[in-house]
């Protein structure tokens, strides 16, 4: 079975983000960069069923040259190849970007039996390009996945709704979107880190068309000022959270 | 003309989807507003949309489309696109509204905003819609027509019934084979017992700080305050707790009375989980973390000291 994972480098920030000068976008000097955790799951998925099922992986990625450093990171961690589609840091759209995927697909001449994307990426959430690649490649897709399964030339996927677990199957070849929880992510090995160096990375530059969904600035939502009462430091401040139970209503 | 997709599942209305009518008026006042419900099962639900404001309500039905699939609910919103050209296609910002809509922006080659918090049409259409889960806005341009967008979920009110009834007309979509084998085929009851994490009422949560076999204390805790357990994505991905207690981006989102943050930094993409609940605690040895900052109240302290004595101070408190 031949797999095919994207993934999307993003900035990794665990505070308020801060903007650019111009502010059109997020000020990414003093960040570290990943990927989105639906993608890592994504990865996992494939790593997985190609340890069950033979075959091999490739994974992609739109993004700046640093991207490369994202694609190691699934290297490391079991996925055979890279493709690089270089851009200059301008903001493709989800159109263009699932755009460049399939020339991307056509250009590998493989013919990936599964291809496998995040149900959204981290920053523009769009929830749309595995859905449009699917498209484009007439295949079917089925989106949202919290399990991945592949069996006799069926990929069988599920996911919580409500009460329930829906279950799809749809014949491969195939599209799936898949969700953080569809698998736990396994760390890269030492090993694991020193192979990846050495796997191919294949780079093309493909030139961005005019974004129909355009960005124009961005910026960061007020946070609603809360004024954060210390009950104490240590076992001091706990009669006083029992009396903020009994005060909301929850004892 | 407005259009806005109501979704179903086997005859039961999504409630969220009535949301995305109240913001389709907020949108265009005066631009009558056209309803699709796509599923036979959904034709009781089709005959009461009128109640809220809907002048004509379509029906997508196929004999072979027993169950929900995206790619069937896309291509009947593309065929209406084609014969009542609407200015714009408006879903609720769900799992099923965004994916719906990415399949009717893939059929139709037009571009999609989803997470939408307003949109004024035009050429280009404007919208403000959420990046990283609310944690940056973004203005964009929407170009081409219609202008399809998904709203974010809880921004609008859900829309009131009045006393008014629509035309609900029956169509038949050329769904292909690839739309049909998209649908559900079976559902299997989730094992899990008590209260969900999206409808509990208060969330003991625990991150990093609690370690791998610090939980019983915040299961003690969340059972004595009648709620239930949540996590942060340190706690899944190291395989302390299932999945399905994640807060976050990429876990649930929740907004209970009372969200108890234990030895949670509170990440961004964590806040955006749990960030709209009434009231929060943070329990957390760094008085400088941002779980702080958005906390009603906090002890600073360690959890594993603090959290004994306060399920030992509530167990008092509740006499038992
Ligand atoms: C795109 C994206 C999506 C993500 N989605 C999610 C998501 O859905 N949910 C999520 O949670 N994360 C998500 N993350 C991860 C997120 O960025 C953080 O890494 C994560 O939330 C941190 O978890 P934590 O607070 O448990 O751990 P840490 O950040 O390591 O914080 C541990 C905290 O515990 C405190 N502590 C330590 N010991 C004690 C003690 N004895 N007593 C009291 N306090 C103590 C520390 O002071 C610290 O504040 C996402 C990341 C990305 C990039
Ligand atoms: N620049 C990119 N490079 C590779 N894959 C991408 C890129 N942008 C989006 N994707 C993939 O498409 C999914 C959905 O993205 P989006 O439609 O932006 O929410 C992501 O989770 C990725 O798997």
């Amino acid at each position: 079975m031949e797999i095919l994972v994207c993934i999307k480098r993003v900035p990794l920030s665990g505070a308020k983000f801060s903007l650019t000068a111009d502010g059109r976008d997020i000020d990414t000097s003093r960040l570290g960069f990943t990927v989105s955790p639906h993608e890592e799951c994504a990865v996992e998925v494939a790593v997985r069923l190609v340890e069950q099922h033979g075959g091999s992986t490739t994974v992609l990625s739109l993004g700046v040259e640093d991207a490369e450093e994202q694609i190691r990171d699934a290297l490391a961690v079991g996925i055979d190849e890279g493709i690089l589609l270089v851009t200059d840091g301008e903001e493709w759209d989800a159109q263009a970007t699932a755009g460049a995927i399939v020339d991307a697909i056509a250009e590998s001449g493989k013919s990936f039996d599964l291809i496998l994307f995040g149900n959204e990426s981290a920053d523009a959430s769009g929830n749309q390009v595995g859905i449009r690649v699917a498209h484009a490649l007439s295949r079917p897709t089925l989106s949202g996945l919290k399990g991945v399964q592949v069996s006799d030339g069926v990929l069988v996927g599920e996911r919580p709704a409500g009460s329930v677990r829906e279950v799809f199957e749809v014949s491969l070849p195939a599209v799936a979107t898949v969700k953080d929880g569809a698998a736990i992510p396994r760390y890269p090995s030492v090993p694991g880190r020193i192979r990846a160096k050495k796997k191919p990375v294949h780079r093309s530059t493909p030139t961005r068309p005019l974004s129909l969904l355009a960005k124009q600035s961005v910026s960061v939502p007020e946070s609603v000022g809360k004024q954060t009462k210390i009950l104490g430091s240590g076992p001091e401040g706990i009669s006083a959270l029992v009396d903020v139970f009994r005060s909301i209503g929850v004892i | 003309m407005l259009l806005v997709i109501v979704d179903q599942d086997r005859g039961v209305l999504d409630e969220l989807s009535l949301q995305a009518i109240t913001f389709a008026n907020s949108v265009d006042p005066s631009a009558p507003l056209v309803g699709l419900v796509v599923g036979a099962s959904g034709r009781e639900v089709a005959d009461t949309l009128g109640r809220f404001g809907f002048t004509d309500v379509y029906l997508a039905t196929a004999p072979d489309l027993n169950d929900y699939s995206a790619a069937a609910c896309g291509r009947a919103a593309a065929e209406l696109v084609s014969t009542l050209a609407p200015t714009a296609v408006i879903a609720i910002g769900s799992q099923r509204g965004n994916e719906i809509l990415a399949h009717l922006g893939a059929i139709l080659g037009l571009p999609v905003a989803t997470e939408c918090t307003s949109l004024s049409l035009g050429s280009p259409t404007h919208v403000v819609r959420a990046r990283w889960a609310g944690n940056l806005m973004e203005s964009a341009e929407l170009h081409g027509s219609p202008a399809i967008c998904s709203v974010v979920s809880h921004l609008a009110p859900p829309a009131a019934a009045m006393n008014q009834t629509a035309l609900v007309t029956e169509f038949f979509p050329n769904f292909t084979d690839t739309d049909l084998a998209g649908q559900v085929r079976s559902r299997i009851a989730e094992s899990e017992g008590g209260t969900s994490l999206a409808d509990a009422k208060v969330i003991v949560s625990g991150g990093r700080g609690v370690g791998a076999e610090g939980f019983g204390p915040l299961e003690e805790l969340a059972h004595l305050l009648a709620g239930t357990v949540g996590c942060s994505r340190v706690v899944t991905s190291a395989g302390w707790r299932p999945h399905a207690e994640q807060v976050g981006q990429t876990g649930t989102k929740v907004a209970p009375d009372l969200y108890i943050a234990c030895g949670i930094s509170g990440a961004t993409q964590h806040l955006a989980g749990c960030r709209n609940s009434k009231t929060i605690v943070a329990i957390n040895t760094d008085p400088d973390s941002p779980i702080m900052a958005v906390a009603d109240y906090a002890i600073v302290g360690d959890l594993h000291q603090i959290l004994p004595a306060l399920v030992a101070a509530t167990r008092t408190a509740r006499g038992i």
